[in-house]
C-alpha cells in the first residue's frame, strides 16, 4: 500500500467530561473518496474538524501526506505550532463548512481570491486566473461581481467549494455540505463534488446522502458514539453491514 | 355565509373591470392640520419677537473670531474622535485577547476612564505641572535619556486634545469591542481553516463586517464630541462656546450670541450626520440584496416616475375617469 495522504491515528478528544473521540484510526489513500456516515453526536464533525485543527485533540495525531497537522515532532514529543505555522499548513487542507461561511462584504469573486494571496502569497494574476477557471467549473462564472447574499444557499455552497479548490489543497473536507439546503438545491452542490471525485480530488465528506455515499465513495466509514464501527466499499458498509448499529442506522435514514 | 350579493354579476363585473376607490383617512388629515399650525406658530415666535435680535445673529455668523472657535472645536473634535478611536481599537483588541493581563489591563482603563467625569479629567491634564514638573523619557525605572517641563509638553490645547481623546477612548473601546462581537465566529473559523494570517483575519475580514455596528455608534460619539468640546472653556481656550460668551460678555447680547453658536453647532452636526448616512451605506455592500437609494437616488427616481406617469396620461384609455 502507497503512502496515505490522510493519515488518523489513535485520535482522542474530549469536551470536559464529554469523550467525543474514542480512538479513531482512518486512512484515505490519494485520489480516494471517502464518506463519512452515523448518527448525529457520533463524532464525525468533531473528526472532520480535527483533521485540520480546527479542534485540538487529545491524544494520537493526524498527518497529512507525511506532515502533522498542528505539531512538530521531535523524538516521542509533538511540539504544538505556533499559530502562523498551523494556519500555513492549513492552506494544503480545504475545508467546506455546512453554512458556507462566505466573506458576505466580499464579491463571489473575491472570496475565491482572497485566501491564496494572503495566505499562500501566490501571484494575483495567477490566482485571478484560477478563479475565473473554478467559478466555471461550479457553473457560476456570471455571478463573479456578486455578493454571496444575492445567490441561493446552492449557488453560495458552490462558491464556498470554489474558495477550497483555490487553494489548490492536497485534500479537501466536507462537513455536511448540503445539510443547510432547501431539498432542490442539494442536486447542483452534489453534481459539483461528483465532478470533483471524478477528477481525482482526495475527499472525506461527512453526509446524510446516502445515494451520494453509494454512487462516488470508495470506502463508506459508519461511526457511531465517537469510535469508527465499520469501513469498506459502499457494496459492502451499506448493503451488506456486518454490525448491528450499522444496520439499525441505515434502516432509519433508508 | 350571507352575501347573495356577490351573486348578482354586474356588467363591469363580468368585464373583470371593477374600477378600485382608495380609502379615505380623515383622522391623518386633522392629525397633519394641528402640526401645521403648530410649526407655524413656532416659526411666528421665532421671527416676530424682536428679542431674539436676528439683525445682531446675522452680523456675528460670519464673524472672523466666530469663524476661528468654529474651526478649532472641528479640529478638537478631529483629534478627540481619530485618536480616541485609534487607542479605543487597540484597546477593544486588548481586551479580546487571550493574554489575561491584556484584557484586564483594557478593563481597568475603560473603568477609570468612563467613571471620571470629562471635566475632572481634563482639569487633572490641565493641572498636570502640579503632579509632574518634569517628563524623562529612558529606560523604565532606570536612568533618563532626556527631560522635558510638563508645562513646555503639555500646553492648554494638549491637555484638551488629550483629554478628550483619553476620554473617548473608553467608550470607543466599547463600541469597537461591541462590533467585534457582533460578526458571526463562523466567519473568524472560516478565515482559520483558510490559512489566512492572524492580522489579516482581523482587518479584513473581521473589521469591515463589525464596521456595520461601530459606525452608527461612532456617528453618536461623534456627534456628542462636538458639542462636548465646548466644555472645555473651563480651560479659557477659544473654541466656539467661549468664544460667544466672551462676545456677550462684551457686547451683553446673550441670546443672539447663544444662537449663533447653536446655528453652527446645528450646520457641523449636520454635515456629520450626512457623512454618517454614506459611510453606512459604504460597509453596507453585501450584507443587503440590494442597498437603500441615496436621498438624491430618491429624488431623482421620484421625478422620472412623475414624468413617466404625465407622459401616459393622455395616451391612456382614460380607465380612472370612467
Amino acid at each position: 500500500m502507497s503512502a496515505p495522504m490522510v493519515d488518523v491515528r489513535g485520535v482522542h478528544k474530549s469536551y470536559g467530561p464529554l469523550e467525543v473521540l474514542r480512538g479513531v484510526d482512518l486512512r484515505v489513500q490519494p485520489g480516494e473518496v471517502t464518506v463519512i456516515i452515523g448518527p448525529s453526536g457520533s463524532g464525525k464533525s468533531t473528526l472532520l474538524r480535527s483533521i485540520n485543527h480546527l479542534e485540538k485533540i487529545d491524544r494520537g495525531y493526524v498527518a497529512i501526506d507525511g506532515e502533522f497537522v498542528g505539531y512538530r515532532r521531535s523524538g516521542d514529543r509533538l511540539h504544538e505550532l505556533r499559530e502562523r505555522d498551523i494556519l500555513r499548513r492549513r492552506t494544503q487542507i480545504g475545508f467546506v463548512f455546512q453554512n458556507f461561511h462566505l466573506f458576505p462584504h466580499l464579491t463571489v469573486r473575491e472570496n475565491v481570491t482572497e485566501a491564496p494571496i494572503s495566505a499562500q502569497r501566490r501571484p494575483r494574476d495567477e490566482v485571478e486566473a484560477l478563479a475565473t477557471e473554478l467559478l466555471e467549473q461550479v457553473g457560476l462564472s456570471d455571478k463573479a461581481g456578486a455578493y454571496p447574499r444575492q445567490l441561493s444557499g446552492g449557488q453560495q455552497q458552490r462558491v464556498a467549494i470554489a474558495r477550497a479548490l483555490a487553494l489548490r489543497p492536497k485534500v479537501v473536507l466536507f462537513d455536511e455540505p448540503t445539510s443547510a439546503l432547501d431539498p432542490e438545491l442539494v442536486g447542483e452542490v452534489l453534481e459539483v463534488m461528483k465532478a470533483l471525485a471524478r477528477s481525482g480530488t482526495t475527499m472525506i465528506v461527512v453526509t446524510h446522502e446516502i445515494g451520494f455515499a453509494r454512487e462516488v465513495a470508495d470506502t463508506v466509514v459508519f461511526m457511531d458514539a465517537g469510535q469508527i464501527i465499520e469501513q469498506g466499499p459502499p457494496g459492502l458498509v451499506l448493503d451488506r453491514p456486518r454490525h448491528d448499529r450499522t444496520r439499525a442506522f441505515l434502516s432509519k435514514v433508508l | 355565509m350571507t352575501a347573495p350579493a356577490v351573486l348578482e354579476e354586474t356588467a363591469a363585473e363580468s368585464a373583470g373591470s371593477l374600477t378600485v376607490i382608495k380609502a379615505r383617512h380623515p383622522g391623518r388629515w386633522i392629525a397633519g392640520a394641528v402640526v401645521a399650525v403648530l410649526l407655524a406658530m413656532a416659526v411666528n415666535a421665532l421671527v416676530t419677537n424682536p428679542a431674539w435680535d436676528w439683525p445682531v445673529v446675522g452680523a456675528y455668523l460670519f464673524h472672523p473670531s466666530v469663524l476661528h472657535a468654529v474651526l478649532f472645536t472641528v479640529e478638537l473634535t478631529a483629534l478627540g474622535i481619530v485618536l480616541g478611536f485609534l487607542l479605543g481599537t487597540v484597546l477593544a483588541l486588548m481586551r479580546l485577547s487571550r493574554v489575561p493581563l491584556l484584557a484586564s489591563a483594557a478593563w481597568g482603563y475603560v473603568w477609570l476612564f468612563r467613571s471620571v467625569p470629562l471635566i475632572l479629567q481634563l482639569l487633572f491634564w490641565y493641572n498636570l505641572a502640579a503632579l509632574y514638573k518634569q517628563i524623562s523619557f529612558g529606560v523604565p525605572f532606570g536612568p533618563a535619556f532626556f527631560s522635558v517641563g510638563s508645562m513646555d509638553l503639555i500646553g492648554p490645547v494638549t491637555a484638551a486634545a488629550l483629554g478628550l481623546a483619553l476620554h473617548q477612548a473608553a467608550y470607543a473601546a466599547e463600541i469597537v469591542r461591541g462590533g467585534f462581537l457582533s460578526v458571526d465566529p463562523g466567519q473568524l473559523e472560516a478565515a482559520a481553516a483558510l490559512g489566512i494570517p492572524r492580522a489579516r483575519q482581523i482587518f479584513r475580514i473581521q473589521l469591515p463586517q463589525a464596521m456595520r455596528s461601530i459606525v452608527p455608534a461612532a456617528g453618536n460619539e461623534i456627534i456628542g464630541l462636538v458639542k462636548g468640546t465646548s466644555v472645555v472653556y473651563i480651560m479659557a481656550l477659544p473654541e466656539l462656546f467661549y468664544q460667544v460668551q466672551v462676545i456677550y460678555n462684551r457686547n451683553g447680547r446673550v441670546i443672539a450670541m447663544l444662537l449663533v453658536a447653536a446655528i453652527w453647532y446645528l450646520v457641523l452636526t449636520t454635515v456629520l450626520s450626512a457623512a454618517q448616512y454614506y459611510v453606512e451605506r459604504r460597509f453596507g455592500r453585501g450584507l443587503a440584496r440590494a442597498l437603500p437609494p441615496t436621498p438624491v437616488q430618491r429624488v431623482r427616481r421620484i421625478l422620472t416616475v412623475r414624468r413617466a406617469a404625465r407622459r401616459q396620461r393622455p395616451a391612456g384609455d382614460g380607465g380612472g375617469r370612467r
